[in-house]
């Protein structure tokens, strides 16, 4: 039964009978055995009703967060002695959803089996503001598991009263609670409160700091944590009957297509709306500022009318940008829109002039994009004077808030349906179509499918920023680095946000855009060196356009680590063959170098993961270049290492490069990743594999060309990537737990995903080096870039 | 708009359509076969992929009028509720991080396995080359291929 409006079986079967409107039943309506035993026997605050129900009419809408501090907001448990578990987070494949699964499960004391989990609707699940950040687990999982250890306590209060025992003479076993004196006397949670309320308050200033009472397990307690059952999104995805954002039908649905200005910053003259009327389908043009879009009835009938519709624009006066290849000057030459005052340790100036041997390099990164394999796509339907929107935007709460703000409509009146859809790793078009969506269906009365095509999203998607960088490193005439100034360039001026009503697309071309830019960043390397001098340097340069331009620039995947670390990484490797050391003794020398921080447990941890990762890959020790073999095929192994947050990760990359072609390949990859606890080891392994090869493909392959008026990158032959042929031989991952107290392996569970990315461009580039003795300093390594390099050594 | 017969996954379904429509769309949105997925539009990633008369086809660049013969997707690639080894393979293997290219892959995997049941690396990543993943699984995928011709009946 449902009372929703419009919601397609499928979905509905999806979001089953916990989800949607029988979940805001659920929420309303109170379990007259559970509130009458709260009131005589839990001592916490009873709250009247979940703040999910309480102006929830019959019928579709309003839709009001769930309230974190409701425990039935998170747990529901069963008549069948199952449970569900809703959390506000989305899982974009890394497998998250199954270890909120496995940290919920261990807490609540049931099998792993017998739970489920429902994600990232705005209306069913509570606001933990969706993905970001690698912070799932090392952030979010704590309520979570505190909303669990507060659900079994809970329950086993229930059967103390029921059973006339203390709660310390119960156990708990597979969600079944006993009396230990009298082990036939038992009840299972389903039988205590299957499918009534907790009704049960808990506290906390934010959601993140939502606790009740139950103290939760200690790292010795957990036994579903580490173990690796299979990620439960798989078997649908592979046997073709899971339902993607991208799949939603709903009735009397039209499809619109955008039509882009065709070069950076034009205006909007005229359109010639007769070039598509009359053709098969078509509904309407929608236009507002610079905004354009074809809405037709079916799929490729507005594909078509898209392509044909006539369009009059205006170039700007001036070509909005250099050309790709003039890039770096330009960012080299320009005056930094912000520069942060530099971090000084120490006193550089003087330790240069004093040192023994000086060496500077300059690195270059491009502009690289997201890439979703499928383009932005977004479905909103605007029934009841409302806006659902399904959407696998992952932070499906912000498209929320932001799609209420931009049409000035009530929070509660929009709610977005989160579900699984191609690639998110950071801030990409699936923001701005779910707002174009929204848009489109608001203008056209009738619920609107919109989906990029392939070159919108390869020119248009959000970037990550280019950077250039320039290291100058002073080493002593004993090897030692005694000075180090790293100046960063970002081309991130206007940095967009996720999900503002002010700096998404349409906001941007339909000119209802903010005044002032954000003013973006660089980034600081990340490394625990011991470095006695020391000068860091942070600027930010804007492009020529910073408005409704191609080249804007988003969060990609660790937003600016691959780039810092590329530079910063590569240089420590300069230095140690300036040092005649080995790039691996360099480092553990700078690590173990005397200090007097409180860095000694990130240090210690760093020197964990270098160790693990020389271990596994069988490194010896020697300064690179490797002495040079015979052949066409030369062969070498690069290192590299980062923290990104309270994870560190070692990484080492075995290359071939071809001296004739110019080809490189990454044969090997090693990884030695510390996360602390890790929650599924299996599903881990599988999320650094795809992390490190997505950075051995920006390494290798990707760069957003474009001239003066456009992105030239429109499609995979334009944007090539890793393909198939690129794929390593073999990749060993190494799960280390860094903790210098080997009696105490019990750090907490930190964040994993974006880390693994940090390393490996500045891997792959030492490995570069160790084979052919050619410092590639330029991103990416593509072979003319190799083959001019080699031909430049005479190598 | 002209009357057009196709033949899926052991069902033939008669409609009215433009025959020049990609056979994606008529697929997704007339046949509600969502295993192949809008990728390109261009026939470069291989997102789309379908099987017609045992051969991988991308079914963003193939009209309707130019499909002659048996269409399978990922629907129908499972026989009487058992799946298929290559997905039996993928699971085992867990290799989608996101997924959403994973149609293209396993059928093309099935195709090339169909074709040469024990593959070298090179066949292999020659067979695939054609078939793009974002989320870079390929070294899984590649793993999930030789575990699957590993299998009895690999060639189903």
């Amino acid at each position: 039964m449902s009372t929703l409006t419009n919601v397609p079986k499928d979905v509905e079967a999806l979001l089953d009978k916990w989800s949607a409107a029988s979940r805001r039943d659920f929420l309303k309506t109170s379990g007259m055995l559970v509130v009458s035993f709260s009131a005589a026997a839990i001592v916490s605050p009873i709250v009247t009703a979940a703040g999910a129900s309480a102006s929830a009419p019959d019928g579709p809408g309003p839709y009001p967060d769930p309230d974190f501090r409701q425990l039935d907001s998170w747990i529901v448990i069963h008549e069948d002695n199952t449970a569900t578990f809703f959390v506000g987070k989305t899982d974009l494949g890394q497998g998250t959803g199954t270890a909120f699964r496995q940290l919920m499960a261990d807490e609540l004391d049931m099998a792993f089996e017998k739970t489920t989990v429902r994600m990232g609707s705005t209306d069913n699940t509570v606001d933990q503001g969706g993905s970001g950040g690698s912070d799932a687990i090392q952030v979010d999982g704590w309520p979570m598991r505190r909303a669990a250890a507060e659900a079994r306590r809970v329950l086993l209060e229930m059967a103390a009263v029921r059973f006339s025992v203390p709660v310390d003479q119960l156990t708990v076993s597979n969600a079944v609670i006993s009396v230990k004196s009298e082990p036939s006397k038992k009840i299972s949670y389903g039988e205590l409160i299957g499918g009534k309320r907790f009704n049960v308050a808990l506290t906390g200033a934010n959601v993140d700091a939502t606790t009740g009472r139950a103290p939760v397990k200690t790292t010795q307690e957990l036994r579903i944590v580490g173990q690796s059952p299979q990620r439960f999104d798989i078997p649908p995805k592979v046997d073709g009957s899971l339902t993607w954002a991208v799949d939603v039908k709903l009735p009397g649905m039209v499809h619109a297509r955008n039509v882009k200005p065709p070069v950076a910053g034009a205006k909007l003259v005229a359109i010639d709306e007769s070039s598509v009327r009359g053709t098969p389908g078509f509904v309407k043009v929608v236009s507002k500022g610079n905004y354009v879009a074809v809405v037709c009835e079916r799929e490729e009938q507005a594909i078509a009318a898209a392509k044909r519709l006539k369009v009059s624009w205006e170039k700007p006066a001036q070509p909005p940008f250099p050309t790709s290849e003039d890039l770096f000057g330009y960012l080299r030459n320009a005056t930094p829109t912000s520069s942060g005052r530099p971090v000084v340790v120490g006193e550089p100036d003087a330790a240069f002039s004093g040192a023994a041997k000086r060496i500077e390099a300059e690195y270059e990164v491009p502009f690289q994009g997201h890439q979703a394999l499928g383009p932005a796509h977004a479905l909103a339907d605007p029934s009841n004077d409302q806006m659902t929107i399904y959407s696998n935007d992952m932070k499906s709460y912000g498209l929320r808030n932001g799609v209420a703000q931009f049409l000035q409509m009530p929070r509660d009146r929009v709610r977005v349906i989160w579900m699984d859809g191609p690639q998110g790793y950071g801030r990409t078009a699936a923001d701005d179509a779910g707002f174009e969506a929204a848009f489109l269906a608001k203008e056209i009365g009738r619920p609107v499918r919109v989906q990029w095509m392939r070159d919108e999203e390869t020119a248009w998607d959000t970037k990550g920023p280019a950077f250039t960088f320039r290291l100058r490193g002073g080493l002593s005439a004993d090897g030692r680095l005694v000075a180090l100034d790293y100046d960063a360039r970002s081309a991130d001026y206007g940095h967009v946000g996720y999900n503002e009503p002010d700096t998404v697309l349409i906001a941007q071309l339909t000119g209802s855009r903010r005044a002032t830019p954000a003013s973006g960043s660089a980034a600081a390397p990340s490394d625990m060196y011991v470095v006695p001098n020391r000068r860091t340097a942070l600027n930010v340069v804007s492009l020529p356009l910073v408005w409704e331009s191609p080249l804007r620039t988003g969060n990609l995947r660790d937003p600016n680590g691959p780039q810092v670390t590329f530079a910063a990484e590569s240089f420590v490797d300069e230095l140690a063959a300036a040092a005649n050391a080995d790039p691996v003794e360099f480092r553990l020398n700078l690590l173990t170098a005397a200090t007097s921080d409180d860095n000694g447990f990130r240090r210690a941890r760093s020197i964990a993961v270098i160790k693990a990762v020389t271990e596994a890959y069988g490194w010896d020790r020697r300064r690179s270049p490797a002495p040079r073999a015979g052949g066409d095929v030369l062969t070498g192994r690069g290192i590299a290492y980062s923290f990104r947050n309270q994870t560190v990760v070692a990484e080492i990359a075995e290359v071939e490069v071809n001296r004739r072609t110019g080809r490189v390949w990454v044969k090997r990859l090693v990884c030695a990743h510390d996360c602390g606890l890790v929650v599924n080891p299996e599903a881990l392994r599988r999320t650094i594999e795809g992390a490190m090869l997505h950075a051995v493909s920006r390494a290798l392959h990707e760069e957003i060309k474009f001239d003066r008026e456009r992105v030239t990158s429109v499609n995979w032959a334009s944007y090539p990537t890793l393909t198939h042929a690129d794929a390593p031989e073999k990749i060993d991952v190494v799960l280390v737990n860094g903790d210098p107290n080997p009696r105490r392996p019990d750090l907490p569970h930190y964040g994993a995903g974006e880390a693994s990315c940090k390393p490996m461009i500045a891997a792959v580039a030492n490995a570069i080096y160790d084979a052919t003795g050619v410092r590639i300093r330029r991103v990416p390594f593509r072979p003319d870039r190799v083959l001019a390099a080699l031909k430049a050594l005479g190598a | 708009m002209s009357q057009v017969t196709l033949r899926v996954n052991g069902k033939s379904h008669t409609l009215d359509i433009d025959p020049s429509t990609p056979l994606l769309y008529i697929l997704r949105n007339d046949l509600d076969l969502h295993g192949p997925r809008f990728g390109c539009g261009l026939g470069q990633c291989g997102a789309c992929t379908v099987i017609i008369n045992g051969a991988a086809t991308k079914s963003c660049v193939t009209p309707v009028a130019a499909v002659k013969g048996e269409i399978t997707t990922l629907e129908g690639l499972a026989k009487d509720g058992v799946l298929h080894p290559v997905q039996q393979a993928w699971i085992e293997e867990q290799v989608p991080q996101c997924g959403f290219c994973q149609n293209g892959q396993i059928l093309t995997a099935k195709v090339l396995l169909d074709r040469n049941p024990h593959p070298t690396d090179a066949q292999i990543r020659d067979g695939m080359a054609g078939v793009l993943c974002r989320c870079m699984t390929y070294y899984r995928i590649q793993a999930a291929i030789k575990r699957a011709a590993s299998m009895k009946d690999v060639r189903a």
